[in-house]
């Protein structure tokens, strides 16, 4: 039970370190670690959860053929490439097993030019779990392209949150392809963070809620230079009474976002809202926001609000009136924005997302 | 000693004049009270003293603690010890009361049980972790610019209005908190406190004395004098009577 991570190098313990990785027992309930196609190690601390690759899942429940490809279908060029050839985790909270100390599972590039993944996740009714996400690149990767596809089951009543943190290099394509299936009651919790640059991120995760769920994706994002960071999140409000909160945060350093989001009322008595900000702080780059919402049925509550704006001035002075330097007001304004307040998100996870945005602020001031 | 000497002062806002030859001289220990109708300049005044960056000055220099400011950046001067309290702070999204009262605290070297302290006496303690004036009330906003300045604790003290859009609930915590701030209730030797103050009413002066009132017209100072006397004279006469009067009786006072 009580197995020991394998030693990693400095530097890669660094880069994993850098999108939330804590490699240790008492953080976390277990951890997983694939380098480029390969399962480096898959170690689990906890009862009630099921941590392991793909490949190994697959062979042992014969059940889980029916959950590939079931909630992402393989529609585009990324997403048939990786059916053809893929590794990946399976992370599985047995059900009413509730376990609030993170999973962690790391993926990270370090030869290959293409890295494909395909991870299942399903917390069983009644369940709660909470996962860490990170992928990163090793230092001097310059190019490459990760492809990431996950599928999120979200059972009766049961809890899921899933946090990723992304840090890769200038050169490198990133394409996750992921959707959640969140049944009756149940809750699906989505952070995205993104502290580097990038040469592309795209991506449009969906969640497909039935009666009485809950989905609430939040996305903090940086683009850099040269970064292009097309990010959305999209919810189906398929059964009566559910809901879906949108939130995302995105600042342009000189490279462009466009901030999406999309979310689509088909059952009675559903509520969507989503909230897109944008910090320009730069005159190049761009932030190109392009909410949606779509009702396909009488008795709905979708809204929406966006706004783009730069640093405002005057707060700078109010904020240096009361000593603190250009600097220290123009980060603590930048911190304050980056704050999303995300309902039933566990302190644990509070804490790991505030450091995230530690990265973040940290990018910034480079 | 000298607090504060600003000499010759010109400010220019956006290409325009706003403020001309501005003399002030407050001593350590003296509150100043600044009278003027709207539009005279007086929030320019105190902008420039502070050191907003959009208020040009052209002309003349400010002093502080017998150093030229002149072209200081705000932080500068407010780590030197100068303070203000503003008439219509912005809201800082994102940004709570208790993170700016902690940052406060930690120039002045006052303790996290002071913030508390503070906070209570000036019925804040339930506001600490809200965006700094998101959504407070009129009243709110005074009391929280005065805690904030509490917890800063600076030597030279510029009040923009603190008692407007205050209820007669809240007057006499603001209040208590102004005379605080300028030792106002020690006697004048023992005083280190200076303040410029501005009232449109001078319904503060109720709850705060001061030593010297300043009438600031058109962008110039037209007169200086007892605060109580000139209140009374505006208040009887309006501005313009008694600018007139002022300047008949003290025709150099902006030479002084």
């Amino acid at each position: 039970m009580s197995e020991k991570v394998p030693e990693l190098e400095p530097e890669v313990r660094k880069k994993l370190e850098s999108v939330g990785a804590e490699l240790k027992p008492e953080e976390r309930s277990g951890t997983f670690l694939q380098v480029d196609q390969d399962v480096k190690f898959s170690l689990k601390w906890l009862e009630g959860v099921e941590l392991m690759g793909i490949k190994q899942a697959m062979e042992k429940h014969d059940w889980l053929e029916d959950y590939l490809w079931r909630a992402v279908k393989p529609e585009d060029e990324y997403t048939r490439d990786v059916e053809e050839e893929f590794n990946g985790y399976f992370i599985r909270a047995l059900p009413n097993v509730r376990v609030e100390v993170p999973v962690e599972a790391c993926l990270y590039m370090r030869e290959v030019k293409k890295q494909k993944v395909h991870n299942i996740i399903i917390a069983e009714e009644g369940s709660e779990i909470n996962i860490l996400s990170g992928c990163t690149s090793h230092p001097g990767v310059h190019s490459g392209m990760h492809i990431g596809v996950s599928e999120f089951y979200v059972k009766k009543n049961a809890k899921l949150t899933f946090t990723m943190i992304h840090s890769w290099d200038t050169g490198i394509d990133v394409r996750p392809r992921s959707a959640a299936i969140v049944e009756e009651g149940g809750v699906f919790i989505s952070n995205y963070i993104l502290h580097s640059p990038v040469k592309v991120v795209q991506m449009y995760p969906a969640a497909y809620l039935k009666k009485d769920a809950t989905a609430i994706f939040s996305s903090i994002v940086v683009a850099t230079e040269n970064s292009i960071v097309d990010l959305g999140s999209r919810a189906v409000l398929e059964g009566e009474n559910s809901t879906a909160d949108i939130l995302s945060r995105t600042i342009s350093r000189g490279g462009g976002v466009i901030a999406r989001g999309h979310i689509v009322g088909n059952a009675s008595d559903v509520r969507g809202h989503l909230e897109c900000r944008g910090l320009m702080l730069s005159e190049e780059g761009y932030i190109h926001a392009i909410p949606e919402l779509e009702a396909r049925y009488p008795n709905v509550d979708l809204s929406h609000e966006a706004a783009i704006g730069k640093i405002a001035e005057d707060e700078i002075f109010y904020l240096m009136s009361r000593g603190l330097s250009r600097d220290e007001a123009t980060s603590a304004i930048i911190r304050g924005f980056m704050e999303i307040e995300i309902k039933g998100l566990p302190e644990f996870l509070k804490k790991e997302i505030d450091k995230a945005i530690g990265m973040v602020e940290k990018g910034l001031s480079v | 000693m000298d607090a504060l000497r600003v000499v010759n002062l010109g400010v220019k806002v956006g290409g325009r004049k706003i403020l001309q030859n501005i003399n002030l001289y407050i001593q350590q220990g003296q509150t100043y009270v600044l009278f003027g109708p709207n539009g005279s300049g007086k929030s320019s005044l105190l902008s420039a003293l502070i050191g907003h960056p959009s208020y040009n000055i052209y002309d003349g220099r400010i002093m502080f603690k017998g150093m030229d400011i002149t072209t200081l950046p705000t932080d500068e001067r407010v780590r030197m010890g100068m303070g203000i309290a503003f008439q219509n702070p912005p809201k800082v999204s994102g940004v709570k009361l208790i993170d700016i009262l902690r940052h406060c605290a930690r120039i002045s070297g006052q303790s996290e049980e002071k913030i508390q302290e503070y906070a209570e006496m000036m019925k804040m303690a339930d506001m600490l972790n809200r965006n700094v004036n998101s959504g407070f009330s009129g009243g709110e906003v005074k009391r929280s610019e005065l805690l904030q300045l509490l917890l800063l604790n600076p030597d030279f003290i510029m009040l923009d209005e603190p008692d407007s859009g205050v209820d007669l609930d809240n007057i006499s915590i603001v209040g208590d908190a102004i005379r605080k701030l300028l030792e106002r209730d020690r006697s004048a030797e023992e005083r280190q406190k200076s303040g410029l103050l501005i009232t449109h009413t001078g319904h503060i002066l109720k709850y705060v004395d001061a030593d010297y009132g300043v009438i600031l017209y058109k962008g110039r100072i037209a007169c200086i004098g007892n605060p109580y006397d000139i209140l009374e004279h505006i208040e009887e006469y309006g501005y313009e009577g008694c600018v007139e009067k002022c300047l008949r009786r003290f025709p150099n006072s902006n030479q002084k």
